[in-house]
């Protein structure tokens, strides 16, 4: 099971560092990174397992939103991609 | 593999563009709790309720975070109540205050299902539910209400049809010191679909499983935010195509959610309702979709047609995306609870009238319409038939929801607060339909053949 994790917000140093750091505690193992910088403006897509998930979904969000608190953080499973974006 | 784009735009369809599941709605049968003392069938239904729904909620909840997609409401609907007072006898009421102590010990916010079915005639305990609702609708909070009165089959039970202008009139009535809310709780259908997850309508079919998860889907903001990069010139067959499109994309996502809910509660799934369901939130809004198509203000010369086309291309796009697909599925034009409508009717560009055309080709009927406080009961009566007799010719579900506003004055707001909104209250016609309503009986089923 993969979950994916979008940070979107002005760009600033270490955001990639502290989220990969909150996913590392939770166990979320990371396997794939998208990451661009447009104007300042920043947008990471990460793409992690969460089989060996130490915690829910929900508090990983909340502490990598505690991580980077600037920034607007989802984590949602990856399935709602899937059903919405393949038949 | 998932791309950027694809990622982002769900995100921005639920961030930005109010893209939601409106509800999770659990159908439950009350037919085993059939008593000959109402006492014991109320306990009998309060347990199968609490037992059924307890974790309904919670798992709504669970669903929410996991794909982080927010779902609006948790919901019940049950077996029309008539049936159990046609057994136990005694005060339906009773049943309704049972129905709104289970909705809130589980934690849902509308329970449906006070309701009879009556489109051919009465049997044991219609007569006396129907004449109790004003008062289950006063004396309770969370239950909702509704009475079939005409069906493509059977044809309008104008005798049905005559009661129900009165008991539009005294729900009003009984609940004028909160805006008239009652009536807000009260539906009247034709040809009422037995697995709609919408309220206030909702009720759980005869036909239905014991217990069944329907799921309601919304996301007029999501149809009208990819309408509008559209270029202007963009002919009407792609207009319909990206509307096709983009229901698709919601409606997989409440496929999802459905199937995930009754794997978790270990119930059968049932349907997927393919609404559009507006709400008063700015960009929300179903007139605005209408707008976005090319009409200056909704109601005016167009909108049926453009409307036509939008609720027969949302069933085509989320047909396909869905195993089973029910309930009501089109577009939904409670005139309060959007608020391209509200602005519409304060303007005068969406009258009744109108309002009337535009049930004939989408789903439901003249739903949450304000009217004046002193509207004649035959008069409420006669705006039913009317819309009954759209629904029984075209072989569709019509329904009406109106809120007489009582005590107050032409030009004022009713504001219910919350998902129904606030409506003006709107202008109709002042001649009386009297002697037409109280001469009641039948109207006969209409041919089915000889189609023009």
């Amino acid at each position: 099971m993969r979950a994916v994790i979008t940070v979107i917000g002005k760009d600033t140093v270490g955001i990639l560092a502290k989220v990969s750091t909150a996913c590392a505690e939770a166990n979320a193992n990371v396997a794939e990174v998208t990451q661009s910088v447009l104007d300042e403006y920043f947008a990471m897509i990460m793409l992690v397992n969460i089989d060996k998930l130490t915690c829910s979904l929900e508090e990983l969000k909340n502490s990598i939103s505690d991580t980077v608190p600037a920034m607007t953080v989802h984590v949602m499973h990856e399935d709602i991609f899937n059903s919405m974006h393949r038949i | 593999m998932l791309n950027m784009k694809d990622i982002m735009e769900t995100i921005t369809m639920i961030q930005e563009e109010h893209l939601d599941i409106r509800t999770i709605t659990m159908g439950i049968s009350l037919l085993d709790c059939c008593d000959s003392d109402i006492d014991k069938s109320c306990e009998k239904v309060y347990s199968k309720i609490y037992r059924l729904a307890k974790d309904l909620v919670k798992t709504g909840e669970t669903i929410e975070k996991k794909y982080g997609i927010p779902i609006v409401n948790k919901r019940i609907s049950v077996t029309p109540i008539a049936m159990l007072t046609a057994a136990s006898g005694g005060d339906p009421v009773k049943y309704a205050k049972t129905l709104d102590k289970a909705a809130k010990d589980v934690g849902v916010n509308f329970i449906g299902g006070y309701s009879a079915l009556v489109h051919k005639g009465f049997s044991a305990g219609d007569r006396e539910l129907i004449e109790s609702i004003p008062r289950a609708l006063a004396e309770t909070d969370f239950v909702c209400s509704s009475v079939n009165v005409g069906s493509t089959k059977a044809g309008i039970n104008m005798d049905a049809v005559k009661m129900m202008g009165e008991v539009v009139n005294r729900t009003a009535e009984l609940t004028k010191d909160r805006q008239c809310i009652g009536a807000a709780k009260l539906v009247v259908f034709c040809n009422a679909p037995e697995d709609n997850p919408f309220m206030a309508g909702a009720f759980h079919g005869v036909g239905e499983p014991d217990c069944v998860i329907n799921v309601g889907v919304s996301g007029p903001g999501v149809v009208r935010a990819a309408l509008a990069k559209m270029p202007k010139d963009a002919s009407l067959a792609e207009i319909a195509d990206k509307i096709k499109k983009t229901a698709f994309k919601i409606t997989r996502m409440g496929q999802l959610v459905g199937s995930e809910a009754s794997q978790m509660l270990g119930v059968p799934f049932g349907i997927i309702d393919l609404s559009l369901a507006p709400t008063p939130a700015v960009g929300d809004s179903v007139a605005h979709i209408l707008e976005e198509i090319g009409l200056e203000q909704c109601g005016t010369h167009g909108t049926t047609a453009a409307l036509a086309m939008l609720n027969d291309a949302v069933k085509k796009g989320g047909v396909m995306a869905s195993s089973n697909v029910g309930g009501l599925s089109g577009a939904f034009i409670p005139v309060s609870e959007d608020a391209g409508m509200i602005d519409a009717a304060v303007a005068g560009t969406l009258t009744i009238e109108k309002l009337e055309a535009m049930t004939a080709v989408c789903s439901v009927g003249l739903d949450m319409i304000v009217l004046p406080g002193d509207t004649p009961s035959t008069t409420i009566s006669a705006i039913i038939a009317d819309e009954a007799a759209i629904g029984m010719v075209n072989s569709k579900t019509t329904a009406v929801r109106v809120i007489p506003a009582i005590g107050y004055k032409e030009g004022e707001m009713l504001d219910f607060g919350g998902l129904l909104g606030s409506g003006p209250i709107m202008k109709i016609n002042d001649k009386s339909s009297d002697i037409m309503i109280n001469r009641g009986g039948r109207i006969p089923a209409p041919m089915q053949s000889l189609k023009n």
